[in-house]
């Protein structure tokens, strides 16, 4: 399947050694987001900025992290058929997986590309739709790696580092 | 670095959101855009935001991005749902009789001083 990474210059080894090593997390989370449900989407990003916030995780970072998880929440709500959002926290990182339930992108490459959009009349109407939604996880988050395959599904992982 | 309190005076601003105390609420700077994407990769903390957008998700991107509170120009007023989750947030919403442009002209005027 093809797929898109992104890791912020200084954190390859870190990364690699993490996501080889698939550590065990401290709280793991899942939340169902539903087609085109833009009224309860937005509370798994609460939900996780709220967790992080209890932990003592410092400001700058938590508006990272929401800001992240937000957009990619509001994706399968406006883009896909539904997906689930499982949230995993660590000591010194968080990691987001964001599954969908298809179409899948056609090009993932031109999705990154601000202002490419493929957003319909309701989701525009809702705010949305200004094609800045990937490029917006990639400027919040350390590492920001896709999967995707057009008539299949789509895959997203974020890692935010709290130093 | 202002006080919100002082703000609404000069725009003639009134606080939809009753519950939310802002009398120690500080603006450092302002931010004019009605894309919720735009807001939110651009938008910087103890910024006050001014929209027309009136919908569920302007509270959702306000509370996610730490704003100060969201102005609602040309007295724009959302729904009570909207109110309500933004009560419940701890997100100041105004609702003001002037147009964005003006808002946001008094709002630099005031942060220059």
């Amino acid at each position: 399947m093809p797929e898109y990474w992104y890791i912020k210059p200084g954190y390859e080894e870190r990364t690699r050694k993490f996501l080889e090593n698939k550590p065990q997390p401290e709280v793991s989370s899942d939340f169902e987001i539903k087609e085109h449900d833009f009224v309860n989407a937005g509370m798994a990003s609460g939900e996780i900025k709220l967790s992080l916030k209890r932990l003592g995780v410092k400001s700058e970072i938590l508006r990272r992290v929401a800001i992240a998880a937000y957009e990619a929440e509001i994706n399968i709500a406006a883009h896909s058929k539904g997906g689930k959002i499982t949230a995993d926290i660590f000591p010194e990182l968080i990691h987001i997986k964001l599954q969908d339930n298809g179409p899948g992108l056609e090009d993932i490459e031109q999705c990154m590309q601000p202002g490419f959009s493929t957003a319909n009349e309701l989701v525009r109407e809702m705010g949305f739709g200004a094609g800045l939604g990937l490029p917006n996880i990639k400027k919040n988050t350390d590492v920001m790696h896709i999967e995707s395959e057009y008539g299949k599904t789509t895959f997203l992982e974020i890692i935010i580092y709290f130093e | 670095m202002i006080l919100l309190k002082d703000f609404l005076e000069k725009i003639d601003g009134k606080v939809l959101t009753t519950e939310v105390d802002i009398s120690q609420t500080e603006i450092k700077d302002g931010y004019v855009s009605d894309l919720l994407s735009d807001v939110m990769g651009n938008a910087e903390e103890g910024q006050v935001w001014i929209t027309i957008m009136r919908h569920l998700n302007v509270v959702a991107v306000a509370s996610l991005a730490n704003l100060s509170a969201v102005v609602f120009a040309k007295s724009y007023q959302p729904e009570d749902a909207v109110i309500k989750k933004a009560n419940q947030e701890g997100i100041c919403l105004i609702s003001t009789p002037l147009p964005t442009f003006q808002v946001a002209g008094i709002l630099y005027e005031m942060l220059k001083k």
